[in-house]
């Protein structure tokens, strides 16, 4: 998951594939990563790569600012939905 | 509106030939006439879009007995009052052009001649007796002028072309302006694209000698600085209009028809407005549409046009237009762009030009004057913010800014609070309006080579700030931030880029009533809250045109110009030859400016159509742009002249010489 994560990140906002120093806690806000902008991006590429809706009030720093905030975030919906489905 | 250019310093007998190549290649400027001077020790020339005295106004010009020698690009609007004045004085006048008001205004006042102009101007004047070459530029920085030193010889052009086309100069692009423009959206004056080139800032007048600056000074400056007149809101709408009449009256000054352009917003409008009222009859408007919806305003324009019963014409621009002209663009402006809007004010001005006009009106300046951009909110929110840390008023007051960018409201409230309080929170700092957007913007160097980040080490924030005016700290934000734009952009990009350059690559006068400097000073001397009302923008605006415009136009959210950018590259994936050429490991490797890797994922999201942020577009925009820039100006630059002095037609020259 995490690798997963960093690979987009590195892809689609820092635009380096070799990797870079990114620590998995530095926030994105912070750091520059993603800018006013940008967090819809980061928002549709989750919907569509882990197939479930991020609701209004999950769009908050706590859940998305970090490479390591992010996984958790995803692990967490991702075990609810299979927890439903199941 | 014209092109100039000259040489002073050493024996000019053998810089005829490098004169007339100068001159070629701003035949676009003047296609109408040009003409040369060249008395051994200052050599000018001039090439004439003719505008005001059409018959009489031929250029290079001099005083009666020789000994006061111009070459002028602009116009001077209040040159009927100046030259009733000067005759009084006893000066005689053998033409009805306002080059010649300059030349009598300088006999009799010298250096301060160009406190009296109102206009739009750039000039050289020769004076023989004191051995000395004087240029001048307008007090905002609408009509260009660029110079350089080199062996002993001092050389002016109104465009940089046509410096490398006659001087054996050194073309290079300056890393240290990749990096300012990679921040601020523009250079720090006098700093220009390419290094040893200047510019003559707006408001400055500079003196020559021997082929060497001798001295330089600001002339003026806006006065946001001074104590705010009390006047109530009804008074200052009534002083406004008042004012801005009598400027649009002056700029319709011409022996040529006058058009305006109409964006669909509330500058334009207002502009277009005042000449109906002024003239007494719809002049003909122009306008860019777009086929992406998300850019088009024609339906404003329409309304508009159709209120003041104007002849209309419009453009409507598809991506593969845009793309189509950019490397035209990027010729003209020369300097990387951020951002593709100049490209369909290139197109609106060949319709113009196809339409038998040569000048036209439009709203620059309003914005900035009168408090009118989303950065300026920003600013006070942020202020408020600062000051009052605990208010709840905080969320809802972020939300109003940039109601047109869905991106941006579709974040949650937290996110827009995080953004704006990363530690941007220092009131006290002089540049607090700006610091998000430059940094924002300063995060495009990513892409910079590793060579080129090697170069820059001191920051273009601070070489900006050193610009800024005594006092400058103790200003409210507001004032602050709209000094800032009026300083910065305003001449670096939007009169530039977006203004001259791409008017002038089709041979059109552009003109800014909104520009005339006593609305400028007027605007900068009203009480804050009257050009922000609460996070009312252009409040003294809107209330000076109720009953002028339609409601609809009057009530619209403000919408910026903007332009579809990365779209119109990579519309279905498919970009055309150059940008392919240009954007390719091969081409980055070799002209050195970027890291290929980094520019590639770059590319390989626009393709996508994935680019949506204004990073992403911007980078884009200025990567192409300046890969365009060394294409055309480094690496081709030879085939270029050659071909300019070809198709100039000068072989003929009206030659003045004394």
């Amino acid at each position: 998951m995490h690798d997963k994560i960093r690979e987009f990140i590195f892809e689609n906002f820092l635009f380096n594939a070799e990797g870079s120093a990114l620590d998995n806690d530095a926030s994105f806000l912070e750091t520059g990563i993603i800018d006013s902008t940008g967090m819809l991006e980061l928002v549709n590429w989750i919907q569509e790569t882990y197939g479930f809706e991020v609701d209004d009030t999950e769009l908050v720093p706590e859940n998305l600012d970090s490479v390591n905030r992010l996984a958790i975030y995803i692990d967490r919906k991702t075990q609810a939905a299979t927890r439903v489905s199941g | 509106m014209c092109g100039i250019a000259g040489i002073t310093g050493g024996d000019l007998a053998v810089c005829q030939e490098a004169l007339k190549s100068m001159l070629s290649m701003l035949r676009h400027r003047g296609p109408d006439d040009f003409g040369l001077y060249n008395d051994g020790r200052a050599a000018l020339g001039h090439t004439r879009l003719s505008i005001i005295d059409l018959a009489g106004g031929r250029q290079p010009m001099s005083n009666e007995d020789g000994s006061v020698w111009i070459t002028f690009n602009g116009e001077i609007f209040n040159y009927i009052e100046l030259k009733d004045e000067l005759s009084r004085k006893g000066h005689r006048f053998s033409t009805n052009s306002d080059t010649e008001v300059i030349v009598h205004l300088y006999e009799e006042l010298g250096d301060g001649c160009v406190t009296r102009l109102n206009g739009q101007f750039a000039f050289a004047i020769w004076d023989k007796n004191r051995s000395e070459l004087f240029i001048a530029r307008d007090r905002l920085g609408i009509r260009p002028l660029f110079y350089s030193s080199h062996a002993g010889r001092f050389y002016f052009p109104t465009e940089i072309k046509a410096l490398f086309a006659g001087g054996p100069l050194p073309r290079e692009i300056d890393p240290a302006a990749l990096d300012e423009i990679f921040t601020l959206w523009c250079s720090v004056p006098p700093r220009t694209a390419f290094k040893g080139i200047n510019e003559l800032p707006p408001a400055h007048w500079m003196k020559i000698r021997d082929g060497a600056v001798s001295s330089v000074k600001r002339y003026w400056d806006v006065p946001l600085g001074e104590e705010p007149l009390d006047i109530s809101i009804e008074e200052a709408a009534d002083g406004l209009f008042d004012i801005l009449s009598d400027a649009t009256r002056l700029q319709l000054r011409a022996d040529v028809p006058v058009g305006a352009y109409l964006s669909g917003g509330l500058d334009s409008s207002i502009t277009a407005a005042l000449i109906t009222k002024i003239t007494g009859a719809g002049p003909h408007t122009f306008s860019v549409a777009f086929e992406d919806g998300a850019y088009d305003e024609s339906g404003f324009q329409h309304e508009m046009a159709r209120h003041l019963g104007t002849e209309h014409h419009e453009v409507r621009c598809s991506y593969s237009d845009i793309s189509g002209v950019f490397p035209e663009v990027v010729w003209y402006a020369e300097k990387p762009v951020l951002r593709t809007a100049p490209a369909p004010l290139f197109i609106l001005s060949r319709l113009v030009r196809e339409t038998g006009l040569k000048v036209v009106l439009t709203g620059e300046g309003a914005d900035e004057a009168a408090g009118g951009y989303d950065i300026f909110k920003e600013a006070k929110i942020r202020e408020f913010w600062a000051r009052e840390p605990e208010s709840r008023l905080r969320p809802l007051l972020l939300k109003k800014l940039y109601p047109y960018l869905s991106a941006f409201q579709g974040q949650s409230d937290a996110y827009r609070e995080a953004f704006f309080n990363g530690g941007l929170s220092d009131v006290s700092d002089p540049l607090f309006s700006h610091r998000p957007r430059w940094q924002t913007t300063s995060r495009l160097k990513a892409f910079f080579s590793k060579d080129l980040l090697a170069e820059n080490t001191s920051g273009p924030e601070e070489r900006l700030k050193s610009l800024m005016p005594r006092g400058f700290g103790g200003w409210r934000a507001l004032a602050r931030a709209q000094y800032i734009e009026t300083a910065g952009l305003l001449p670096g990009y939007i009169l530039s880029s977006q203004g001259d350059r791409v008017l002038m690559g089709n041979s059109v006068e552009g003109r800014y009533p909104f520009l005339d400097h006593r609305v400028v000073e007027y605007c900068a001397r009203l009480p804050l809250r009257h050009k922000m009302r609460g996070l009312d923008e252009k409040h003294v605006l809107k209330r000076m045109a109720r009953g002028m415009l339609p409601a609809s136009i009057l009530k619209r959210t403000k919408q910026p110009y903007l332009a579809p950018d990365s779209k119109s590259f990579f519309a279905g994936g498919k970009a055309p030859d150059y940008v392919e050429e240009l954007l390719s490991e091969g081409s980055l490797k070799d002209y050195g400016y970027f890291d290929p890797g980094s520019v590639g994922l770059l590319v390989k999201k626009c393709r996508r159509g994935a680019a949506s942020g204004f990073r992403d577009n911007m980078a884009l925009v200025g990567i192409l742009s300046t890969q365009l820039l060394h294409n055309m100006f480094i690496a081709g630059f030879e085939g270029r002249a050659a071909r300019g002095r070809d198709a100039a037609g000068l072989r003929a020259p009206a030659t003045a010489a004394s």
